[in-house]
């Protein structure tokens, strides 16, 4: 039950980087292909009907979690209270930037919500790749599975690590240009004219940088943590996930030129991939520790009790289909370019 | 400071309260929307139509505050009270990951169409949409009073071997009968702050000799949904859950209630300061046997006072818990009263005309976010020493390796985001109210 409730949450999590990830995206690279307001307008408007609906599932993903790890949410919330406070701080930013942005037609007004709109979404990709690095890296727990990291120390990664060190960052800008290519792409997809041939090549270098960081994380986390090697020679079929995500990579590059939509989907699948292989790699652990490997946060002994996990199945399954249906018909309506002039906002 | 207790709570305290400034605008609106839209539908006259698209922006800012506000509540269970999610989560995790996948994919999706998409959807369609958008809002709301009725007055669960809670039965937990009051009384309570919202408008407008038509569609439908809503709140629904506080939790309801001392036919406390040090109320105002009726309905019955509680078991703001309540239940009654007059004048046909009347639903604004903000403190505060009631102190289910440092920054932090936020919604709201439904 553990491990499928463990799988339940890891596709959640995956779906909702797939998601929010490629708005996060258009915000990170709003400021470099928007030139004028009007285009940066368009840039908002091709997120605008779907944006705080990609973030339900974080909320979705975080009660799930919750609901299936108590412990883990209880240990890793309070560990990481900094990052995550800020993290708040960071998504309310954003939201009211998106949501207030057009509200008054002022050339003061505008280019604020714009500059933080554009900061907001750059600094939570890059907490998210360190969060995400913190977990494969693993915490200083102890005996009571307890840990607490300020937000650095000396930035290596020793026993006394903080929440940035140069690995968690390495993952962190990772993330910055892994969803900053999947916002261009977005982008490219969904608007026209000037902003979509400058989306299209700013995806260009974006990729490189892609691939060279996919390459660096990924030296670095078979070198910091083991159970991903061990997890692959016990069960090889796991060697799918990575090659996810590489057919992923280079098939965003192949489609490029050809189709706007099929190069967006193998960003997906990139980004799919490469969680995918993340949370492979840690299973069991849901938390690994720096100190003793005892200490560790499993899914065996982080997981509620069995009844609640039942019957929790039950009704999440009735839920996510309902989910799926909202989703389908939302982004069904949403389909195709937006318009000038049909614009999001008030 | 050692400890960082006092300052996790002050943080939840202040984040929770200012969060609930919007959900209880968004439920209470949302009924009223589906009301407008209904009628829309029914007599296809443009009026409701052109008010309804009004409601929805204001409700569209509201909401987008709420989530914002909201999203750090569902955080700060693991951040600042990982000891007490470690331990409930295997119960409570049910409702609050409930209330993700059901009620927000509903909300989030919807609201969208309601916004945008009454072109395309056509009236039938885009009242749909209205109606899923109130289910959904309800929906959320009813999750997270499931939670907080948990901590109130715990059912179905078990304690495993570890000595964490674990569910015992899930019909159990969502039927707890203390959350359907609380839910009941919650969301009359937030009727009232919606009707109140939206007559106060609709006489702003009639005071300020512009938009009649809308003026006096927002006065009438407000008067008319929140008198309803106002006597509810106070029968069956207020009275019910002190009862229920009376039987299951006496300490909360001596302090709610200022009684020091055990009484047969003990009197309600209208006025008076209470003297912790004394034990007495200090220049009371009284109505004697009043107290023993309503919660027995036995003019002889005798109360239970604090006096006869172990003080370790006392609520440990004893006074915020009486004065909250007093302020709500205050509040509550002047609120019948008022739209009590204002129906009769609706009635008679002198509303509209009356200037004393629309003065007073215009002011009246502010008055039930206070009473429905006071009711709130007067069950958490009142709740105290307990955060699982009887199961779990306080201070036993916080965070302990945050420390005070840390808390307070983030507490901090959190105090000027919200003062940013509070004068953004003032502005954009005032704007909306000041363009007004006929430029829609």
């Amino acid at each position: 039950m553990a491990t499928v409730w463990f799988c339940l949450v890891s596709l959640m999590l995956a779906i909702y980087v797939v998601l929010d990830g490629f708005d996060l995206g258009a915000g990170i690279i709003h400021l470099f292909v928007g030139k004028t307001l009007e285009e940066r307008r368009a840039v908002i408007g091709s997120i605008g009907p779907v944006w705080d609906g990609n973030e339900v599932w974080l909320l979705a993903t975080g009660g799930t979690l919750y609901l299936a790890f108590p412990e883990l949410y209880a240990t890793g919330f309070s560990g990481f209270y900094l990052p995550l406070i800020i993290v708040l701080w960071l998504f309310v930013l954003r939201g009211t930037s998106i949501e207030f942005r057009n509200a008054v037609e002022s050339p003061v007004w505008i280019p604020f919500w714009d500059v933080l709109f554009g900061f907001s979404s750059l600094l939570l990709a890059l907490f998210f790749g360190a969060a995400l690095g913190n977990i494969m890296r693993g915490v200083p727990l102890d005996a009571s599975h307890r840990f607490f990291e300020p937000l650095w120390t000396n930035f290596r990664v020793g026993a006394v690590t903080g929440i940035l060190d140069w690995y968690t960052i390495l993952v962190g800008l990772a993330a910055v240009a892994a969803l900053a290519l999947h916002g261009a792409l977005w982008v490219a997809l969904k608007t026209e004219g000037d902003l979509e041939q400058r989306a299209a090549r700013v995806a260009r270098p974006l990729w490189g940088l892609v691939v060279l960081f996919t390459a660096l994380i990924t030296v670095a986390t078979f070198a910091l943590q083991p159970q991903l090697a061990i997890n692959l020679r016990r069960y090889p079929w796991g060697y799918a996930f990575p090659a996810l995500a590489i057919f992923g990579l280079a098939f965003i590059m192949i489609f490029l030129r050809r189709s706007r939509m099929k190069a967006f989907l193998a960003s997906c699948a990139y980004l799919l991939g490469m969680l995918s292989s993340a949370t492979f790699g840690l299973y069991p652990f849901v938390l690994p520790s720096r100190t003793d490997p005892a200490f560790a946060l499993t899914i065996e002994n982080s997981q509620a009790p069995a009844y609640g996990l039942h019957v929790a199945l039950v009704w999440w399954i009735v839920g996510m289909i309902l989910a799926a249906g909202y989703f389908t018909h939302t982004y069904r309506r949403f389909a195709g370019k937006v318009r000038p002039g049909e614009g999001y906002g008030h | 400071m050692l400890s960082a207790l006092p300052i996790d709570r002050f943080q939840f305290a202040f984040t929770v309260t200012f969060h609930y400034i919007f959900p209880q605008i968004t439920m209470g609106l949302a009924l009223l929307i589906l009301i407008l839209k209904t009628q829309a539908l029914r007599t296809g006259e443009e009026i409701y139509n052109r008010s309804a698209r009004f409601w929805i922006r204001i409700f569209g800012i509201t909401f987008a505050l709420g989530v914002v506000t909201g999203i750090p509540m569902e955080f700060q269970f693991g951040t600042n009270w990982a000891q007490f999610s470690r331990e409930a989560g295997g119960v409570i995790g049910q409702t609050l990951a409930m209330e993700g996948v059901f009620a927000f994919f509903l909300e989030s999706s919807f609201l969208g169409l309601l916004l945008f998409g009454e072109k395309r959807l056509g009236p039938r369609a885009h009242w749909g949409a209205a109606l899923a958008l109130f289910l959904g809002s309800w929906l959320s709301g009813y999750f997270i009073i499931a939670t907080n009725a948990w901590m109130q007055h715990p059912v179905a669960y078990l304690i495993g071997p570890n000595g964490r809670f674990g569910l015992a039965s899930f019909v159990g937990l969502l039927g707890n009968p203390w959350a359907w009051w609380e839910f009941a009384h919650n969301m009359t309570g937030a009727v009232v702050t919606g009707s109140f919202v939206m007559a106060s408008v609709g006489a702003f407008y009639l005071l300020s000799n512009r938009e009649h038509e809308f003026g006096r569609l927002f006065v009438r439908t407000g008067v008319i949904v929140g008198l309803i809503a106002a006597v509810l709140m106070v029968f069956p629904t207020g009275d019910s859950e002190s009862k229920m506080v009376a039987t299951n939790q006496p300490a909360t309801f001596a302090a709610m209630e200022g009684l020091f001392h055990s009484q047969k036919g003990a009197p309600i406390a209208i006025l008076g300061q209470p003297d912790m040090v004394k034990r007495r109320l200090d220049n009371p105002l009284t109505i004697p046997r009043v107290l023993s009726f309503l919660t027995y309905r036995r003019w002889g019955a005798e109360v239970k006072g604090l006096s006869s509680i172990p003080e370790n078991l006392w609520p440990d703001q004893v006074p915020l818990v009486y004065y909250c309540y007093h302020i709500m239940v205050g509040l509550g009654t002047i609120f019948v009263a008022v739209l009590v007059i204002c129906g009769f004048l609706l009635w008679r046909g002198r509303l509209f005309h009356s200037r004393a009347a629309l003065w007073a639903l215009m002011l009246a604004l502010p008055f039930p976010f206070i009473a429905n903000t006071a009711g709130w403190i007067t069950a958490e505060a009142g709740r105290q020493p307990w955060l699982i009631y009887s199961l779990m102190r306080t201070n036993q289910g916080f965070s302990s390796q945050v420390s005070s440092g840390n808390a307070l920054f983030t507490f901090v932090g959190f105090m000027g985001l919200y003062a940013l936020l509070s004068l953004l919604f003032v502005f954009l709201t005032w704007r909306e109210i000041g363009r007004g439904p006929g430029m829609v």
